[in-house]
């Protein structure tokens, strides 16, 4: 164990001095908030970032900031990539790169951590906000004031991850952080507890929204929409909401576990004193596999709406869709061990396992068929969306059908953790969810800012992006198959890897390529604004609720709540009878903006700083701040406020305007 | 950009890539798929195997998204429309059935496969040799109880003959894998595992650990090689003149975590030196 002091426990100065780049990475993080707190001062916004957004408890703000958040740590997660990229190719017999070996472990810890906690999620969770509300019709969410401290504590956990590049280390264990490894014997810096307070922390935000939105698609759905009549999108996030609740108590049980383990010697996941490793294994994963759906089902609903949207055509196979999902979900938790074949189970095991996950490829498979046939005999525009709907079917299909390749449990022991296994997760996670994000956004981008995206930049961006995955994940097959392990920061030039690595690193700057063309899109596009205006409110003839709304909608989202006839609820009402005159408006029930979310996600920063660094009074600080804040907040009996009819109208007469 | 260019684009982007990566596996030595012992053969087959059955659903998705995409395009106004067309039982019973009938079919030969090559399963083969491995912080050590002597990585053996390897680990938890012979299996701390492999013939391979286990981790490989039988007594023989012994306390030296150890060769000097190793993790602490 090392020195603590009353004060400052485990911190010393020792733990702000690092090596050039991070020293650089958080100086200019400095000078950025620097900038950004001299703009807000001098052009008078405090007020403006803290009421109208801060403390907003708009479902639809709350999106726009997870989506800010999941940017900015896009980039950190790409920037990350590239590093370790580069140390692989410049880092080959007896040159040894520009990266420590720890350093390195670092980066890729934090480099999975990051992806999947903070972007694949983040950016999951803000079209799960801005959409669901608007899609089944309603006004906000169920526990509105619990959805933005769902936000503040996610991006409470995505602060310290970020911290940790210049305060302290970050765990160099590997982002599921298999012990003993990450046990206090080998690893007994500050490491491994950021990764579990960064964890722990977002965790819980995120199974605070599972509760959430899961009690909001249940109680909330407007008149009419019966569960068979909702669209897909919303289908998809029910099913992972059931997902999120049973599979992230795990984890926090898990990651709790490895903590006490740490802080207080106990012995559950150690090799010695009846503590079981493979214990830890089984859980993690347990909590694992389910959490993959939970990144993937989103955009199966997302290309849902996209593709009868731009086929001009109705979804085909809709309760087929249905009972995928619900089987995809159900056998999630049924396949864990395929994540570790290799630990010796056993062949009657090992073969259930394998079969399971095997069965998980066919409701997998179906709605690929659905989508294609979807497209068949419609009419096809393909825009951008569509365009990245084109290179998920190619990449996600490479990606599952490897997929299924490694459920065959004898040929995984010869792949398992090699890099083969990593372009199998990145051909799923990027060419299925990180496309489906990007397609919804950019379908979906004039609903939440009023605009509509630079069309032929995006296809840039599409194209880049593309042929950039091809290029930076096919090499990892074929040096998987060479016997190339993952997360190696050196190699002998004899292996003859060192080929593929400079062809994969130059499609990772294909890639950082493409996302300079997504960054160039939204300025562009910006600038545009006015000319790309969506004064519709239904931009791409489309056929669910939200686009019956102005873009943006207002506050309120509707002034009269919708009925709903059919599953394409927008496109009945525009295909059905009009005229039933003017609209009656009634008062509007809605939540008021509160901080307590703002101040519980600081307060929970602070306790997971000080369990970090074994800080006890300000453990105690946190803590208490965290209760009196739930007290404050408990005792509030003005929580909510009426909207006047007379400013419905006002408001609706302007849209009516426009 | 009209549809016709962007289908040009997404085309060649993607046969481009394919024709590339299929010219460099066909030039190219891959270790999966050209194995030197029984063991990765059979389980290159049963990669092949699924490859070949899961094609059959895969092509036909290729084709059908750039096919069905092309035809319909909202260019082409020759193009049936059926805007409301959204069902059809037989399609369905295909993409349902098909799938599963070939995932039964794959089922079956993995089945199969789980039991055959069950890492714990031996070889029937006509001589049989056990070593043991152990993984160090950062380091593989290899014990032959027979013969009494012990390397550090670097193993060597004879060929046609099963090795049985039994696997722990005194460190991090470590995978053993010898991609050219066959599949890996981890090492674990206090825990026994077990590794039947066989060479076919000759030859030097390279061997790692496939698990993350702390800063020397890169430096994990080592050598194995299979020799003649002659050449690998003579090699036990040369080993065994070696001044050094390894007895505990050389072994207390050898667990210090240290990176890119060379290979070393020791006289064994305890005996049961593996179940020790086990055994530490199996008593209360002091």
């Amino acid at each position: 164990m090392m020195d603590t002091t009353y004060l400052f426990g485990r911190l010393t100065l020792d733990a702000f001095k690092h090596d050039m780049i991070e020293t650089a990475v958080g100086v200019s993080a400095l000078l950025i908030g620097i900038a950004i707190t001299a703009l807000l001062t001098y052009y008078k916004k405090w007020r403006w970032l803290w009421y109208d957004w801060l403390t907003s408890v708009d479902h639809k703000k709350i999106g726009v900031m997870y989506l800010i958040v999941a940017t900015i740590m896009l980039f950190k997660g790409v920037v990350e990539a590239l590093m370790m990229r580069a140390q692989q190719v410049l880092s080959v017999g007896d040159s040894y790169g520009y990266l420590s070996s720890p350093h390195f472990q670092q980066i890729f810890t934090a480099h999975g951590t990051n992806m999947i906690f903070f972007v694949a999620m983040g950016l999951t969770f803000a079209l799960i906000n801005f959409l669901v509300p608007l899609q089944i019709g309603a006004r906000d969410v169920a526990f509105p004031f619990l959805n933005s401290l769902s936000f503040w504590l996610f991006a409470a956990g995505a602060a310290l991850l970020v911290i940790s590049m210049n305060i302290g280390v970050f765990s160099s264990a590997g982002w599921v952080a298999y012990p003993p490894l990450s046990g206090i014997e080998y690893s007994p810096g500050v490491g491994v507890d950021y990764w579990i307070w960064s964890v722990q922390i977002s965790g819980a935000g995120t199974l605070l929204s599972g509760v959430n939105f899961l009690v909001t698609i249940l109680n909330m759905r407007c008149p009419g929409m019966t569960l068979m009549k909702m669209p897909l999108f919303i289908w998809s996030v029910l099913i992972v909401l059931v997902l999120i609740i049973f599979a992230f108590p795990i984890l926090t049980a898990t990651a709790g576990m490895l903590s006490l383990d740490r802080f207080f010697g106990t012995h559950f996941f150690t090799p010695d004193a009846g503590g079981s490793p493979m214990m830890y294994i089984n859980l993690i994963w347990a909590w694992g596999h389910p959490e993959v759906y939970i990144l993937i089902m989103p955009a199966f609903g997302i290309f849902s709406e996209i593709v009868p949207v731009f086929s001009e055509k109705r979804i085909f196979g809709y309760v087929s869709m249905v009972w995928a999902m619900g089987s995809i979900a159900f056998f999630s938790f049924l396949v864990w061990l395929h994540h570790f074949f290799t630990m010796g189970a056993g062949a009657n095991v090992n073969a259930f396992f394998a079969f399971m996950t095997m069965i998980i490829a066919v409701p997998t498979g179906v709605k690929i068929f659905n989508w294609l046939f979807t497209m068949l005999r419609g009419k096809i525009h393909f825009t951008s969306p569509m365009l990245w709907f084109m290179g998920f079917v190619v990449i996600f299909t490479i990606g599952g059908m490897d997929g299924v390749l490694m459920a065959v449990a004898p040929v995984d022991f010869q792949v398992h953790n090699s890099l083969f296994l990593i372009a199998h997760f990145h051909s799923v996670i990027i060419g299925g969810v990180v496309f489906g994000l990007f397609s919804g956004f950019t379908y979906w981008w004039p609903k939440i800012f009023g605009f509509k995206l630079n069309e032929k930049l995006g296809e840039y961006a599409a194209f880049c992006w593309i042929f950039g995955f091809l290029l930076a994940f096919i090499p990892l097959y074929i040096l998987g198959l060479m016997g190339a392990t993952r997360r190696l920061d050196h190699y002998e030039l004899s292996t003859g890897w060192r080929p593929l690595f400079i062809v994969a690193l130059a499609g990772g700057l294909v890639i950082a390529i493409g996302i300079f063309f997504q960054l160039l899109q939204i300025l562009v596009s910006f600038r545009d604004r006015k000319k790309n205006a969506d004064r519709t409110g239904d931009p791409w003839n489309g056929r669910t609720l939200e686009w019956s709304t102005s873009s943006p909608p207002p506050f309120y989202n509707f002034a009269v709540i919708p009925e709903v006839q059919d599953r394409d609820a927008f496109w009945t009402m525009k295909h059905g009878s009009h005229g039933e005159g003017k609209p009656r408006y009634e008062q509007i029930h809605m939540p008021k903006s509160t901080a307590i979310g703002v101040y519980i996600g600081a307060f929970s920063f602070l306790f997971g700083f000080a369990a970090i660094w074994q800080i006890l009074w300000l453990a105690i600080v946190g803590f208490i701040g965290i209760m009196a804040s739930l007290i404050v907040r408990l005792s509030d009996r003005s929580t909510s406020t009426y909207v006047a009819i007379e400013e419905i109208e006002k408001i609706e007469e302007e849209r009516g305007r426009a | 950009m009209s549809t016709k260019t962007k289908f040009i684009i997404l085309l060649l982007i993607f046969c481009s890539v394919a024709a590339a990566a299929f010219i460099f596996l066909s030039v190219t030595d891959i270790a999966v798929l050209n194995p030197k012992g029984m063991i990765g053969e059979k389980q290159r087959d049963l990669l092949w195997l699924a490859t070949v059955l899961m094609l059959i659903v895969v092509i036909p998705v290729f084709l059908l998204v750039f096919g069905i995409g092309w035809k319909y395009r909202a260019e082409n106004a020759k193009a049936k429309h059926t805007p409301d067309w959204d069902h059809s039982l037989l399609a369905e019973c295909v993409w349902w059935g098909v799938p599963c009938a070939i995932i039964v079919v794959l089922g079956w030969f993995t089945w199969k496969g789980c039991h055959e090559l069950d890492p714990f399963r031996p070889i029937a083969a006509k001589k049989e040799m056990k070593i043991q491995a152990v993984a160090l912080q950062w380091k593989w050590l290899f014990i032959y109880p027979e013969q009494e002597i012990a390397t550090v990585n670097y193993v060597q053996f004879p060929q046609e003959t099963s090795i049985h390897f039994e696997i722990t680990s005194d460190a991090p938890m470590n995978s053993f894998w010898i991609p050219e012979l066959g599949g890996q299996i981890y090492a674990m701390s206090g825990m026994r595992s077990e590794l039947y492999l066989i060479a076919n013939g000759i030859g030097k391979y390279r061997g790692s650990s496939a698990n993350i286990s702390g800063k020397g981790f890169a430096s994990m490989y080592f050598t194995a090689e299979s020799t003649s039988h002659e050449d690998f007594e003579e090699w036990v023989q040369s080993v065994k003149r070696s001044p050094k012994t390894l007895g505990l306390n050389e072994y207390k030296r050898l667990v210090e975590p240290s990176e890119y150890h060379p290979a070393a060769f020791y006289v064994l000097g305890k005996e049961g030196l593996f179940d020790w190793i086990i055994m530490k993790y199996m008593l209360p602490m002091p």
